[in-house]
């Protein structure tokens, strides 16, 4: 029992964080019954071999692929890619769920797409343990709903004591809310759907605006402006809006703000996204969709545990997040949303798919994670079954060619 | 105290007298009988063919289809390749829309949940989904004593009498709801409310100390209108926990306030089930010494406040080596009724045996409400209370596809307003009753 027993204590914490620092990247083979690869194919008695450069040297099958000698071999009964989360403030609102420890929002102005997600990850939260220790090695993580326009988000792999050895994209996008859940306190603005498009709509323009004139002769730049400068980033499709809405109202208002002016922009959580697919698809918008087992409630109470299902069959992309909540479960595993989509309407591997390759394809980061293929990052889920069955264990966790997490979870 | 401890939550005997009265609302009278299925009893062996048959909302008999004889006349339904266990028993939620305590004051025993439960909600057809068919709905954990709580049957009834269990004199069966721990303190704000864990059990104390001393006069009246105190709701409330007809469901996280409410319990007589437990498992050798069981809240991340951060999916088995009774609770809505199968399977993954997680949603919870005489399991004589899964309790691609309340389906997935229920989609919060006997009720 021992060995299983997922206390988040200070022991395993401290072994773990000794394991993740200062050690170099071992020469790590895994040897699974089947290796995911995520890649088109699934191997039988497969073998991923990890170099000491923390890439991926060789997947294949046992037979073909032998591990050299000196190599450290991971066993199991199923290896997948190291699990993506496509959205989470994991790191920014902490499991302590103190004031001083959700950083995740701020809320004394509407807009603030100059926040930096690196300037308040904690890389040493319990909660990256704790999606480390469950196979999620790589998180698009930072500022939360809740405001029009909340910050910056960023792109981490789940080891690393400090934000500098986690991070993999700094600055990855812009986070937005519309519907109430962007909404301003009672008497501050915006206080509307319709005025939060409204300034929305004029802050983009002002960024455009921003950024033609840094473009233009030396001596009528304007001075520097973080928050143009960063929204700007927007409007030159440099980095999308990320835009968090759920009813049907607020989804469409997104499109029309991104056909406008021309930005790129990715639809989050879209509860009600299952009304409005073709104009999803027409506007060729990625989904990152809700959890799986979200609560459904006002905003999001329309939601359906099978819409996963119904964005695969419309050819929308999609990826599955972790989400956001302000109590209790402080952070979701997306492993445990992905397997319930599973059996609830998706194949098992569309739904891996949806927490690795689409996942790591919708964040722009497949060259390097997602998938295991020769050349990759060394990041790798090892399970004792099935990887969805809730009996079954994350057995071990591997990061860049680190063993990041061998107690069974 | 003067007052007897007991090392039960309630008499049996005083119970089965209580409920003498009880008749089952609008019963099934056609026998039926249910063939074929993979069926978990929970207080035998799993029977890998069996037979269940059911007369008048109860078991008449369960077993193997070899030995178990299909009356002639009855209904009968293959289940082959389905599983059969008993209706879920969920401990602790706070479906239909539930109100208590109102924050004027930390102890409010005179408040009861019964008088503010909306049971067209669609919480509740959604405990029905997860194949809920008894739980016990409660206040929140924001005071010392939020109010006493109601333990509803979800039969497809339309008021809160229709749902719950009657006792004598327009009363209906329920527990206590108490918390410890920061949930029901208020330092920053003076007032009736405690600063302190310390204050927290003082005044839990004073108002027990108040009851004991209201009994006594209730008793030394002996029925002389003329002696008997001023009638005292709250007092009543809790006099009915020192005589071990309501039993205390206490909210609890940290080991020293687990072992500030054992304390407590010791003083005053009873024994408690304690809920949510996180850290249950630093304690649990006491919390068996004391003879208490424990209902657990199985969520997917530790933390969420200061108190939770010790909270592990291994608790449960903790708790069942040391021989604690545990049990499994949705706290709808801190997890979701239609998962409470989901919650045993993750306590499984950390240590559980598999018969402890499937007691743990059945009959371990119904004992802590006082009704495994009732519910619980699949045998002659209890409610006919079941739910009929597409495969295996515990695993994910599992689906409740029909629930049985007393011999009459209240939820069908092959139903579609059921269906939407189950899984979601547009209007399926809207609060209104969707169950799947309604077409053929009209």
């Amino acid at each position: 029992m021992s060995a299983r027993f997922s206390r988040v204590g200070l022991v395993v914490c401290l072994l773990l964080l000794t394991l993740v620092s200062g050690s170099a990247a071992a020469q790590v083979a895994i040897q699974a019954d089947i290796v995911h690869t995520m890649n088109g194919s699934s191997i039988k008695d497969g073998v991923v071999i990890i170099g000491a450069d923390g890439h991926i040297a060789k997947v294949g099958p046992a037979s073909s692929t032998p591990v050299p000698p000196g190599y450290r071999v991971i066993r199991g009964a199923v290896a997948t890619p190291g699990l993506v989360d496509a959205r989470t403030v994991v790191g920014l609102a902490g499991a302590l769920n103190q004031p001083h420890d959700q950083m995740q929002l701020e809320t004394s102005t509407a807009m603030q797409p100059e926040l930096r997600a690196v300037d308040a990850y904690n890389a040493r939260d319990p909660l990256v343990e704790w999606l480390r220790s469950h196979g999620i090695t790589t998180i698009h993580t930072g500022h939360g709903p809740g405001a029009l326009i909340s910050g910056q988000t960023m792109i981490a792999k789940t080891r690393g004591d400090e934000v500098d050895e986690a991070v993999i994209v700094p600055e990855a996008m812009i986070a937005a809310t519309l519907g109430e859940g962007g909404l301003a306190a009672q008497g501050k603005s915006p206080g509307t759907r319709a005025k939060a498009i409204a300034l929305l709509r004029a802050e983009l323009l002002k960024a455009k605006d921003y950024a033609a004139k840094q473009a233009g002769p030396a001596d009528k730049r304007p001075s520097r402006d973080l928050h143009l400068e960063a929204l700007a980033r927007v409007t030159n499709r440099e980095v999308p809006l990320l835009v968090t809405a759920h009813r049907v109202p607020d989804l469409l208002a997104a499109l029309r703000v991104a056909s406008e002016f021309g930005i790129k922009i990715v639809l989050d959580g879209a509860s009600e996204s299952y009304l409005v697919l073709e104009k999803i698809k027409a506007a060729n918008v990625p989904v990152i969709l809700h959890p799986t087992m979200a609560r459904a409630a006002e905003e999001t109470g329309n939601l359906s545990m099978e819409t996963a299902s119904v964005l695969k069959k419309a050819g929308i992309p999609f990826a599955i997040e972790s989400g956001y909540e302000s109590y209790v479960p402080k952070t979701r595993v997306v492993l445990w949303e992905a397997a319930l989509a599973a059996a609830r309407g998706l194949t098992q591997d569309q739904a891996l798919a949806a927490v690795t390759i689409d996942a790591a394809r919708l964040l722009g980061v497949d060259k390097r994670v997602g998938s295991l293929e020769a050349g990759k990052d060394g990041d790798v889920a090892i399970f004792d079954g099935d990887p969805f069955e809730y009996t079954s264990h994350v057995v071990g966790v591997v990061i860049d060619g680190h063993i990041v997490s061998e107690t069974p979870q | 105290m003067g007052s007897r401890r007991r090392h039960r939550p309630v008499r049996s005997a005083v119970l089965v007298a209580l409920l003498s009265a009880v008749v089952p609302s609008a019963g099934q009278t056609q026998t039926a009988a249910f063939i074929n299925a993979r069926i978990i009893p929970v207080d035998g062996p799993p029977i890998e063919r069996g037979t269940l048959v059911v007369q008048g909302g109860k078991i008449v008999a369960v077993g193997a289809a070899t030995a178990t004889t299909v009356p002639s006349g009855a209904t009968v339904a293959d289940l082959a390749g389905h599983t059969v266990m008993p209706g879920l028993v969920d401990t602790h939620s706070h479906i239909g829309a539930v109100s208590g305590g109102d924050s004027s004051a930390p102890i409010q025993p005179d408040v009861r949940v019964l008088d503010a439960i909306d049971v067209r909600a669609s919480s509740v057809s959604r405990a029905r989904a997860g194949g809920i068919t008894t739980v016990n709905v409660m206040p929140g954990s924001g005071h010392l004593l939020s109010g006493q709580t109601i333990y509803l049957k979800l039969r497809a009834g339309t008021t809160i009498e229709e749902l719950g269990f009657p006792l004598a004199g327009g009363r209906f069966l329920g527990g206590l709801k108490m918390a410890n721990g920061t949930n029901s303190l208020r330092p920053a704000a003076p007032g009736p409310f405690p600063g302190t864990r310390a204050k927290s059990a003082a005044l839990v104390r004073e108002q027990f100390v108040k009851a004991t001393e209201y009994r006594d006069k209730v008793r030394a009246a002996a029925g002389d209108a003329a002696k008997l105190p001023t009638r005292d709701l709250g007092l009543e409330a809790i006099v009915e926990v020192l005589e071990g007809s309501r039993i205390v469901h206490f909210h609890t996280h940290r080991h020293d306030d687990i072992l500030t409410v054992l304390r407590l319990a010791k003083e005053f007589g009873f024994t408690p089930v304690l809920h949510h437990v996180s850290e249950g498992w630093k304690v649990a050798n006491e919390i068996a010494r004391a003879g208490a069981s424990c209902s657990l809240t199985v969520v997917d991340s530790p933390g969420g406040k200061l108190e939770a951060m010790d909270v592990s999916l291994g608790t449960a088995a903790v708790l069942a080596k040391a021989n604690v009774p545990v049990a499994f609770n949705t706290d709808d809505y801190i997890t979701d009724s239609r998962l409470l199968l989901r919650s045993a399977a993750l306590a499984v993954r950390a240590g559980l045996p598999r018969d402890k997680a499937i007691e743990g949603v059945t009959l371990a919870g119904a004992r802590m409400l006082g009704l495994a005489m009732r519910v619980g399991s699949l045998s002659v004589g209890k409610d006919a209370d079941f739910v009929v899964l597409s495969g295996d309790p515990l695993s994910v691609y599992t689906r409740v596809e029909q629930t049985w309340v007393e011999g009459r389906k209240v939820f069908d997935l092959a139903n579609p307003a059921d269906h939407l229920v189950a899984v979601g989609g547009y209007g399926a919060t809207r609060d209104e009753v969707l169950h799947s006997d309604d077409e053929e009720d009209r």
